[in-house]
């Protein structure tokens, strides 16, 4: 049977091993993509942001207890970030997990350099977690604080996770953390200063423009597994505000428009640098542009042109 | 996502640290899954009271090259001999064991007949680690 059709059939070792190719392999992993691809793109993706240690990771957790025992299929894609130095990485976000046995499928992926809080692979993660049928992904982004834009493209819906006693995190929020969250969190609500956090988190969203979708800011304790059926009603709420929006069907096509574009970027890069090898003038193009003899743009568009 | 990231295949060493059983003491864990990470690797560290089904599940989803066993608590004869059969169950042989710990000698050569790669007690420099975890993962 090829990986594809094993994953569709629900073979968890398959689906670890097409994980493994879309991470380390991506080109061998393109004809498990294509076969799996049509069952892909149904359920939830849930992305949770925020700062180092707020809890997402806890958040997560009890998310996941929460939505099985409403009878979803729970997958989890874990981000941490990996050295810039050595390339390695420390996966810690199992730590928090509770032992679910087989029923959540969770994997921890190193950023690998990429930037945004994201790994790359994650949207070819995410459709094989779909092809397995697991209808409800938690996704939780590096804590980074503001940088973590990215996991807006491919969430449905996008949590931020704070905690109280913030005071000048008024700055985060003004670093664009408002603008991604569809749900916001205060965690730790246990500790002091959490009725604050909350009134100046809700005063600001207001300032906001009018939206069809209001973010709503709920109080948790994750650790406890306090608040978090809340947290999962907000999820299915906005998920029908989103599948009721008239433009959720233009925002399938710019989802489509940017997988198409990465694809391309990819292909083209690929050919063209290939070419160059073959043709074995890379190095020395290469060697012309870090001597400034030649600028990329320039060597960018000759290589190009040699390609066609 | 840019297309300038390289697409060629590299994968780093995959390397999970469990630890089973119910002794409380990760401290050597964690100075050994920094080592591994500094080296270059990816750590899946799984935290502390690991059941041998846990760490065989997420060894199974994580996809990993090595599963590294620390044990403290004196039960490395019932723990990591669970988690060898339980491997091998679900047809993940190619997935390598050390243990670590404080173990007697006859007990580790006992461990190495199942097919622990490698015993490293108290005393084992990281570096002595690090090269053994490239080393069988090269060889496999
Ligand atoms: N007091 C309190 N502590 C909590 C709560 N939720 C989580 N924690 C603790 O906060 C710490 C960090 O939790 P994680 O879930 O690992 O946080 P994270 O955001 O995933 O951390 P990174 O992945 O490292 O960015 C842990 O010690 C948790 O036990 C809560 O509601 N109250
Ligand atoms: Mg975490």
């Amino acid at each position: 049977m090829s990986m594809g059709k094993s994953i569709l059939a629900g073979d968890r070792r398959a689906l670890a091993r097409a994980l493994t190719l879309v991470e380390s392999e991506p080109r061998a992993a393109d004809e498990i993509i294509a076969e799996v691809y049509p069952h892909t793109g149904h359920g939830i993706v849930v992305g949770v942001t925020g700062a180092p240690g707020v809890g997402k990771s806890t958040l997560v957790d009890k998310l996941a207890g929460q939505f099985l025992a409403r009878g979803r299929k729970v997958g989890i894609l874990a981000v941490d970030p990996s050295s810039p130095f050595t390339g390695g990485a420390l996966l810690g976000d199992r730590v928090r997990m509770e032992g679910r046995g087989s029923e959540v499928f969770m994997r921890s992926l190193a950023s690998r350099g990429h930037l945004g809080g994201l790994a790359r692979a994650t949207p070819r993660a995410i459709q094989l977690l779909q092809a397995f049928g697991k209808d409800l992904i938690l996704l939780e982004t590096v804590g980074a604080g503001q940088s973590e834009v990215d996991v807006m493209g491919f969430a449905d819906t996008t949590i931020v996770v704070v905690v109280p006693g913030l005071g000048d995190d008024v700055q985060a929020f003004k670093a664009g953390i408002l603008e991604i969250g569809d749900i916001f969190v205060v965690n730790k609500s246990d500790r002091p200063g959490a009725d604050q956090t909350m009134r100046e988190l809700r005063q600001m969203l207001h300032m906001g423009p009018a939206r069809t979708w209001q973010p709503p800011v709920l109080a948790a304790q994750a650790q406890q597994d306090i608040g978090i059926a809340e947290i999962a009603d907000a999820i299915l709420r906005h998920s029908e505000v989103r599948l009721s929006d008239p433009e959720q069907s233009a925002r399938r096509v710019q989802e489509a428009e940017r997988l198409v574009r990465d694809a391309l970027a990819d292909q083209l890069v690929q050919r063209v640098v290939a070419r160059s090898k073959a043709e074995g003038n890379w190095q020395e193009v290469l060697a012309a542009v870090a001597e400034r003899r030649l600028d990329p743009v320039r060597a960018a568009r000759a290589l190009h042109a040699e390609a066609e | 996502m840019t297309a300038t990231e390289d697409r060629e295949g590299t994968r780093p060493i995959r390397v999970l640290i469990g630890k089973p059983g119910l002794d409380g003491h990760d401290r050597g864990a964690k100075v050994v899954a920094r080592a591994l990470r500094d080296a270059g690797m990816e750590v899946i560290y799984t935290g502390l009271h690991q059941t041998p089904e846990e760490i065989v599940e997420a060894a199974l989803q994580e996809d990993v090259d090595v599963v590294g066993l620390s044990i403290l608590s004196g039960a490395h004869l019932t723990l990591v001999p669970a988690v060898v059969d339980l491997l091998r169950l679900q047809h993940m042989d190619d997935v390598k064991v050390v243990v670590g710990g404080i173990i007697p000698e006859e007990d580790a050569e006992a461990l190495r007949k199942l097919g622990v790669r490698a015993v490293f007690g108290p005393g084992t420099e990281t570096d002595e680690i690090v090269r053994f975890t490239r080393e069988c993962v090269k060889r496999a």
